[in-house]
């Protein structure tokens, strides 16, 4: 069946969540909440200067929202935090891989979301 | 073996609704969310556009031959709505839907009839829509909110009532039947406990109107609101129907056009009921749509819809609770709605991969935040159903669900 946003690497992703868990140490942490969905993300980041030197999220929900977490913790490790705070749909899009209709884009930038407002917090 | 509806020739009211010939993909449209609006047959789309044809223009306003035509077309569907469901046509109010309807009605009871320490009683069945305005109103104006809690099953105890009444108690609101788990509330039965008790009954009818016949006198309801869009009418179209000794007693919410008799600088005097509470030129299409709509249900027998629904609804329950790791939610008894949750997997995930199959239903709290906490859930998938569904989308959505469980497993 033509399922194209279930694609291997997202259901990987899904069901064995890179980054997940709480960490004893972290300098900031933020978490969010869609409330169309009731998906939940909170993520908890330790920098060096302005490096990303670690980053776990914990939370519930879609498939969408949870795999995008853990794609998207797994490739800001080590990255300028000035660099994240720039991506937006299209960066998402490119990591995800798949096409996401518009009522379910809410889902996947959920955390990315949470990660600027952490930053920018 | 196929199975056949015993009360009504679905494949001939599907022939009606001009939606059903198309594709979503290469698929078949299986439409299981009639909870959340209709399809329109094509004699309401007809009505619409005949209106706009023949005679568009204002009501109540113009001394001309088409703003006569549509004022006799407007009133005619107040009186065939008034018809519908037992009421006089002076007690039915156009509005943009249940919501507004619920609103409208609030602000007019705290502004002219309740008062300060006065109690309230709503459920934690609620859709938001008959649960906020309650919840805001009483907040602002100091009354005090009570909460009619549901039993596990999901049905409403009239015992707990009983209880919960007081002598201050001045109004019940409640949902006929839930938008997701589809109970049936004995309406009958609250109505008389509440006027034992000189309280008000408002009805959120949005679920039951389109589905089961009521007569509101029978029923002995004050206060009961629906709207146009879950009934095969157009949406932004709803109605308010509030017994005529309450009418005549409270005042008016919304202020402006058409609900006058007289202005002058220092007062104004109200229109007669129902115009006082008609302000702005009225939604005059969608009246029309529910006329029609009304016209429809009429020739397919409320009582057939509701039977045919109730058989569908059996069915589902049966056949989705083979399903390993399906879990079903509300009573054994419930109407043409089944709220489940499919092992761990997200509602909206589920509705995803259902919707590449051409299945469309619902998924997420359904506007019932207070009921999913109460069920310790985030939301369910929900399937509804209406008079063009068969016993074969169900089969349909039963199996694509297993294959939901292959993808996600």
């Amino acid at each position: 069946m033509d399922c194209n946003i279930y694609v291997e690497n997202i259901l990987d992703h899904y069901h064995n969540p890179r980054n997940f868990g709480k960490p004893e140490k972290f300098d900031i942490y933020r978490n969010e909440f869609n409330p169309l969905c009731g998906d939940k993300i909170s993520v908890f980041i330790k920098l060096n200067k302005n490096i990303i030197e670690d980053i776990k999220f914990t939370g519930n929900g879609c498939a969408i929202s949870q795999a995008a977490a853990s794609i998207l913790t797994e490739h800001i490790k080590g990255k300028d935090i000035e660099e994240i705070k720039q991506y937006g749909e299209h960066q998402i899009m490119e990591l995800l891989g798949i096409k996401i209709s518009h009522l379910r884009l809410k889902c996947a930038l959920l955390s990315i979301k949470t990660i600027q407002n952490a930053l920018n917090q | 073996m196929k199975l056949m509806s015993k009360y009504l020739d679905v494949e001939k009211i599907k022939e009606d609704f001009p939606i059903f010939q198309r594709k979503i993909g290469n698929n078949q449209l299986i439409y299981l969310d009639s909870a959340s609006t209709s399809h329109k047959p094509i004699s309401v789309l007809d009505s619409i556009s005949n209106f706009y044809k023949l005679h568009n223009s204002n009501v109540h306003r113009g001394i001309y031959t088409l703003s006569e035509e549509a004022t006799t077309l407007y009133e005619e569907s107040r009186l065939k709505v008034a018809n519908f469901i037992g009421a006089n046509d002076n007690e039915i109010i156009f509005t943009h839907g249940t919501t507004e309807s619920i609103n409208m009605v609030a602000k007019s009871l705290f502004s002219s009839y309740l008062k300060k320490g006065d109690e309230i009683i709503t459920t934690n069945l609620e859709h938001h829509s008959n649960f906020v305005p309650w919840q805001y109103l009483s907040k602002k104006y100091g009354l005090k909110l009570i909460i009619w809690e549901i039993s596990k099953e999901g049905n409403l105890d009239l015992g707990k009532l009983e209880n919960l009444i007081t002598d201050k108690t001045k109004l019940i609101a409640v949902t006929h039947i839930s938008n997701v788990l589809g109970t049936i509330n004995p309406i009958d039965k609250i109505a008389k406990i509440a006027h034992k008790n000189n309280s008000l009954i408002l009805i959120d009818g949005a679920q039951s109107v389109p589905h089961t016949q009521i007569n509101v006198k029978e029923l002995n309801i004050d206060i009961l609101a629906f709207s146009g869009h879950k009934m095969l009418a157009t949406t932004g179209i709803g109605v308010l129907y509030v017994k005529k000794d309450i009418l005549d007693k409270i005042d008016p919410s919304s202020f402006g056009g058409g609900m006058i008799s007289q202005v002058t600088q220092e007062d104004s005097m109200w229109a007669p009921i129902p115009w006082k509470f008609e302000a702005g030129t009225p939604n005059i299409e969608g009246a029309i749509s529910i006329s029609a709509a009304i016209d429809y249900l009429n020739k397919v027998g409320l009582n057939n819809i509701h039977n045919h629904e109730m058989q569908l609804s059996k069915y589902a329950s049966d056949l989705l609770v083979k399903i390993p790791g399906l879990q079903l939610y509300g009573p054994n008894i419930k109407s043409g709605i089944i709220s489940f949750n499919l092992g761990k997997i997200h509602p909206h995930d589920i509705s995803t991969v259902l919707d590449t199959q051409g299945i469309a239903v619902r998924g997420g709290h359904h506007c019932c935040m207070p009921l999913m906490k109460s069920l310790c859930i985030n939301g369910t998938t929900r399937a509804s159903f209406y008079l063009y569904n068969t016993f074969e989308d169900i089969e349909y959505l039963s199996k694509f669900l297993l294959k939901v469980k292959e993808v996600f497993k």
